[in-house]
């Protein structure tokens, strides 16, 4: 029997063919990412099983969900699957308590033992004082938070997500997603979430799968597949250079080596993240300019776009830089050459980790 | 509308020459007979209300003729409006949520009623359901059942005149309520069943009642299926319309103070609805 997630997911709807293979073992976490319209959403709810594959299988720990040559189809509310919806669904009529109980009372469990292990995972998501709130009354982020504990109640094998940040303002983005990785650390079964957001998907996920129009264009880890794009499309997207490392101040250690100047003081464990179009390179160190993050690197790889070159550098930190084609004549870019890197601290962003 | 805009309204006239307000320019044309219809709707109660014998009312009231026809009223509009309830919430579903031929003739058919004089209503149970009909024939010959002239045919009238009431404002609140959440439910194992009770009707709770208060107050006022299928005993079949009718005849003031009754039940339900519509967010 293989553990995790087999998928070939196959729908054929009007003007519309979604050809999709995904396999992930437990424990890790897969991000769809690709354009609007792309699929990703479909995909999901085809795991789901609210959208019936019209080709292909899905199997989840050996058992077939779906497959239509063999006439197979586990219907949504049998299979061992829970969605994160992309803007929550909680159900309005229900206090955030009976919202998280929901999955077990639709499993027979009778509503004192339902509640009590709901008030469990409300405490586990932080959020005890607002059990008897209504939906309406939470918060986005609060929202976010119970909608996760009202799917991972039930002990899914596979958590899908759908956009789950999506909904949420840019400050407690940070906050929910620091949450959501450590809840999905926690979780031992698969993920596959979907996302259009390059930053979601580079910390959350282990592995990338990139769909447009439909189809997989590239698979890889985050940073595989940002060092090497296989579309513009991904390229623009995930055009972000990630490094997680420790604050103290405005300063960051990188766990890879090097150092980042930031512009806002952070304590601990973060995330720091800068465009490759924020980084100028230089062939001597530059001087007496503004920008405070200066290293040198090696380019071992360069990559034509439509409108400007990716560069990508070895050092502490490594790093991608996207020049214009005039820059790479001009100071001469060429793989194995010693380059000097800048990057101004305002251009960085830092999350908590 | 927002008051402002009543209050400019009411000033007609001068909305002519203040092109500011002319999204509002109403022809002055246009005010008469609108306030004509509006007296004419208006009037005829307040008839009603400044006629009353309001002094020897308290009399009527507790006298025999109201005291029984406004119970028996009462009894078979709610009983109805469970019915109602019982066999129209399912019809709305099905109409809502599935798809098969001849789906647009069933929904055609359920709002039959809504247009048909009740009188044929009444005709039409009669055929059916009386001692001759095509199904009473049976229910006397097998079980000795009658129904009709019993509160039992009362209640089947007014259940036959008020159902599509429901049963449209039931569909509406499905047709608008988010189907996602069921999607939500299904993914955390609810069946179908579990879904719609625990999931879409709650969601759908503020267009269930207003739709069976409209039902009440249809079955509530219904007279000619009534009378035509029940007819007019005292204490069985005889309900507040009909009590009303025969009293016009026979006692003027007690045919006003039933009007009445009427009246402030009929007040009541469109008060109550209202404030259904106001706070409601699905119909």
């Amino acid at each position: 029997m293989t553990k995790g997630l087999r998928a070939q997911l196959g729908v054929t709807r009007e003007g519309f063919t979604l050809e999709l293979e995904l396999d992930a073992v437990p424990g890790e976490v897969v991000a769809l990412l690709g354009p609007n319209g792309a699929g990703k959403t479909t995909a999901l709810r085809a795991l789901a099983g609210l959208v019936p594959l019209t080709a292909g299988t899905v199997e989840l720990d050996g058992r077939v969900l779906d497959d239509p040559e063999r006439r197979t189809y586990v219907p949504t509310e049998l299979r061992p699957v829970a969605m994160v919806f992309q803007d929550y669904l909680l159900f309005p009529h229900l206090s955030a308590l009976d919202n998280v109980a929901f999955g077990l009372r639709t499993r027979g469990t009778d509503r004192r033992h339902a509640r009590s292990q709901a008030r469990q995972w409300l405490d586990r998501v932080g959020l005890r004082d607002h059990a008897d709130k209504r939906p309406g009354r939470l918060s986005g982020g609060q929202a976010q938070r119970v909608a996760l504990a009202r799917a991972l109640i039930t002990a899914p094998r596979l958590l899908l997500l759908d956009e789950p940040l999506s909904a949420l303002d840019a400050s407690t983005r940070m906050t929910v997603r620091s949450d959501l990785r450590r809840h999905l650390a926690d979780y031992t079964g698969t993920t596959v979430m979907v996302t259009h957001d390059p930053l979601d998907a580079m910390i959350l996920a282990h592995r990338l799968v990139v769909v447009e129009a439909g189809r997989v264009v590239q698979v890889g880890t985050p940073s595989d597949v940002a060092r090497a794009p296989r579309t513009e499309y991904v390229a623009r997207l995930l055009g972000l250079n990630l490094h997680r490392g420790t604050a103290e101040g405005t300063r960051v250690a990188l766990a890879d080596g090097g150092i980042i100047h930031l512009v806002e003081p952070f304590a601990g464990d973060v995330f720091v993240a800068f465009p490759p179009s924020a980084v100028t390179l230089h062939r001597e160190r530059p001087t007496g300019s503004s920008s405070r993050n200066t290293w040198s690197g090696r380019i071992v790889g360069l990559e034509q776009h439509a409108t400007t070159v990716r560069v990508e550098i070895r050092g502490r930190p490594s790093a991608l830089a996207d020049v214009t084609a005039a820059a790479v004549a001009e100071l001469d870019l060429t793989p194995g050459r010693e380059v000097w890197a800048a990057v101004k601290a305002t251009e960085t962003h830092a999350y908590p980790a | 509308m927002p008051a402002s805009r009543r209050a400019s309204v009411a000033r007609g006239q001068r909305l002519m020459s203040r092109p500011r307000e002319h999204r509002s320019g109403i022809p002055p044309l246009v005010l008469v007979p609108a306030a004509l219809a509006l007296a004419f709707l208006v009037l005829p109660l307040l008839a009603l209300v400044l006629r009353a014998p309001w002094r020897t009312l308290p009399a009527e009231l507790f006298g025999p003729e109201v005291g029984p026809a406004l119970r028996l009223s009462l009894i078979s509009a709610s009983a109805a409006t469970v019915i109602c309830l019982v066999l129209g919430v399912p019809l709305a579903w099905v109409l809502a949520r599935a798809t098969f031929p001849g789906r647009r003739m069933v929904r055609a058919l359920v709002t039959v009623p809504l247009v048909l004089p009740p009188v044929v209503g009444g005709v039409a149970l009669l055929l059916l359901l009386g001692r001759r009909g095509l199904i009473g024939q049976y229910l006397d010959a097998w079980f000795g059942l009658t129904l009709p002239f019993s509160t039992a045919a009362v209640v089947i009238a007014e259940t036959f005149v008020a159902m599509p009431f429901l049963v449209i404002a039931v569909e509406g609140a499905l047709r608008g309520a988010d189907r996602r959440f069921e999607d939500a439910a299904a993914t955390l194992g609810a069946s179908r069943w579990m879904t719609f009770r625990r999931v879409t009707l709650p969601l759908i709770a503020p267009g269930v009642t207003a739709g069976a208060v409209l039902c009440f107050a249809r079955a509530l006022g219904e007279f000619g299926a009534t009378i035509t299928f029940a007819g007019s005993f005292p204490g069985v079949t005889r309900t507040m319309p009909i009590a009303v009718y025969l009293a016009l005849e026979t006692d003027p003031p007690a045919a006003i103070a039933l009007s009445l009754v009427l009246l402030v039940v009929s007040v009541a339900v469109l008060a109550s609805l209202r404030d259904r519509w106001i706070t409601g967010s699905t119909t």
